[in-house]
């Protein structure tokens, strides 16, 4: 199967910090791919890079067979990879329902945007959209007005409704409540019907139940990648998370 | 929402029997406002939708009128070298000043001049991700280059009195009260199509995008837009709406100079538009014209304490009403639609 997602020996220097000292990642599709790592490893880097807010200084990022290393955020938006940010960023004074009608799949070329009307069959997806996350009932607040997870809940569903082909979730259950985080880890899985997902988090409980494949980063290198139990064995792991770093990876839960 | 239609259509009906009750002197103010109506409109689409601070309007603005003014110039010299340029000892008439002899190539300068400034400004900057404060001063920036342009070129453009003594227009007399008039028109007419023409794009799929670039450009970056594209784009009709101000208030003032596209005149636009409500383009429109009606009413009877007062105005806007007149306007009437919901649910709870 071809992957998804390629990384080949991607660098970000960041004028002398290297952020990234050479990350090799493939991703397939359908696949949900969890990094997890101690503060600073570079997962949200990683992530920075493949959606190109970062450039990378040095190596390749593959899309299918698209170089979308040196390409622009919108673009690569375009050709379906979607990013979920850590903190939820949604528009504060726009509807529940406007900020769905922004993330819509559309041309997003100004002479479109200036003519666009939605069809009907496209409010069918969107009202569909906000059922999946809860939302249909608050379709017209301001999505300020939100709480915190259902903010959440709207940047993924904003993401979601773009059909995208990689979705890029940064810690998406950070501020959510237990029964918010179980239906969140219950809709990954379902997510990656449609989609291949890469998610960073930090919640090892989290991780435990709701993955497959974790990939465990260390100062910006892959350090070893299979399923929780097998990275949980691995010596290198053991290593970092409970020989030198004993206090911090206490505090991570691992 | 159809109440505030039928506001609209009474303001604008108010404004085109204006000269039936109003003296000639006061129709000649009303026009000279609704000219920074025009130029209001603009700044509350790029300041209160899109965010972007501009302090550079008054080039824009001074842009139009000069363009206006150097075909109103020619046509008052009647083939002969304009007065201005006698007295600096130019012999010839410059070569970019010829196609002004044609009114046609003078309203298309006074548009398509500030919009390509615009253009590529706006462009420059917002490409390279240049925004905000940063932004502000960069078209302050280029209000002190042409102001100084203007003055230092006097043979050319009239130095520090501008371009003024104008005669006719089309063949009719500046002087004219009918003249006036169909000027007055003309203007509101063109208020009136740019205040509909903004507010359909701003109601809009449009008017969202450019609100979520305001409140988070990147996550717009990441849903797939190019928001430089939309930026340059809304700063540069913004640029345009100016042009048209200061064409039409060339016409009905006989008068532009460098003072009046200075920094304390840019400034005084997006004073405008935060006292009427940026967030509103009928409040920005409503804001130039109550700001220049006190400015002329307090300059008229206190011209000592004008500039206090008008200071002490501002203040009290920005301390204690951000959202301007709109924004009043606005709590009143959630007030009254909350009162009737209350007045409603009683009345059902009095037929149970």
């Amino acid at each position: 199967m071809k992957p998804v997602l390629m990384c080949r020996d991607v660098v970000v220097d960041f004028d002398g910090f290297r952020a990234l000292q050479g990350v090799d990642l493939a991703v397939y599709p359908h696949e949900v791919r969890f990094l997890i790592g101690p503060n600073g490893a570079g997962k949200t880097t990683l992530l920075d890079v493949i959606c190109g807010r970062t450039r990378a200084t040095d190596g390749r990022v593959l899309f299918f067979s698209h170089d979308i290393t040196q390409r622009p955020e919108y673009e690569i938006v375009q050709i379906g990879i979607a990013r979920k940010f850590q903190s939820p960023s949604i528009f504060p004074f726009l509807t529940v329902w406007e900020n769905m009608e922004l993330a819509m799949r559309q041309d997003r070329r100004l002479r479109s945007v200036l003519r666009a009307k939605l069809t009907g069959e496209e409010k069918e997806m969107m009202a569909a959209q906000l059922e999946k996350i809860g939302l249909l009932d608050e379709r017209h607040r301001l999505a300020g007005s939100l709480s915190h997870g259902q903010k959440q809940w709207l940047e993924i569903g904003m993401q979601l409704i773009q059909r995208p082909q990689l979705l890029l979730l940064d810690e998406p259950i950070a501020g959510m409540s237990a029964a918010e985080r179980e239906r969140t880890g219950e809709w990954l899985h379902e997510m990656a019907e449609h989609c291949a997902v890469i998610i960073v988090e930090h919640d090892m409980d989290f991780v435990r139940r709701y993955s497959k494949q974790v990939t465990v980063m260390h100062e910006g290198k892959v350090l070893c990648e299979g399923s929780m139990d097998e990275v949980q064995q691995n010596e290198q792991v053991i290593d970092v998370y409970l020989g030198r770093r004993k206090n911090a990876c206490y505090a991570s839960g691992m | 929402m159809v109440n505030k239609r039928w506001g609209y259509w009474l303001f604008f009906a108010a404004l085109f029997l204006a000269p039936f009750y109003l003296t000639e002197f006061r129709l000649s103010l009303l026009g000279k406002f609704l000219c920074f109506a025009i130029v209001a409109v603009g700044i509350s689409l790029i300041w209160g939708y899109t965010g972007i601070l501009s302090l550079g309007h008054g080039v824009y603005f001074g842009l139009g009128a000069y363009c206006m003014a150097m075909y109103l110039k020619l046509e008052a010299s009647r083939g002969h070298l304009p007065d201005f340029m006698e007295w600096s000892g130019v012999r010839e008439l410059p070569w970019f000043w010829k196609p002004f002899a044609h009114p046609m190539v003078a309203i298309a300068a006074a548009i398509a001049l500030p919009t390509l400034l615009a253009a590529l400004l706006s462009y420059l900057t917002f490409k390279n991700r240049i925004q905000g404060v940063y932004f502000s001063l960069l078209s302050q920036a280029v209000v002190v280059v042409f102001v100084t342009l203007f003055i230092g070129k006097q043979e050319w453009t009239g130095g520090t009195n501008g371009l003024t003594n104008f005669s006719t227009v089309f063949g009719f007399s500046l002087s004219s009260p009918l003249t006036q008039i169909v000027l007055y028109w003309l203007t509101a007419a063109v208020l009136a199509l740019i205040f509909v023409m903004t507010r359909r794009l701003t109601t809009g799929q449009l008017g969202k995008v450019l609100i979520a670039i305001r409140d988070a450009e990147n996550r717009v970056r990441f849903l797939g837009f190019n928001p430089t594209v939309y930026k340059v784009f809304v700063y540069s009709l913004s640029a345009a709406f100016a042009g048209v101000a200061g064409a039409l208030f060339v016409l009905q003032v006989g008068l532009i100079s460098p003072e009046m596209m200075g920094i304390i005149p840019s400034i005084e636009m997006v004073l405008w538009a935060a006292v009427g409500g940026r967030h509103s383009l009928m409040g920005a429109i409503i804001g130039a014209i109550v700001m220049n009606t006190a400015k002329s009413f307090l300059s008229e009877n206190y011209p000592d304490l004008w500039l206090l007062l008008l200071g002490a105005l501002f203040v009290v806007v920005v301390l204690f009403v951000p959202k301007g007149l709109a924004g009043i306007y606005e709590s009143l009437a959630a007030v009254r639609i909350k009162e009737k919901r209350g007045h409603e649910r009683e009345a059902r709870v009095d037929v149970s």
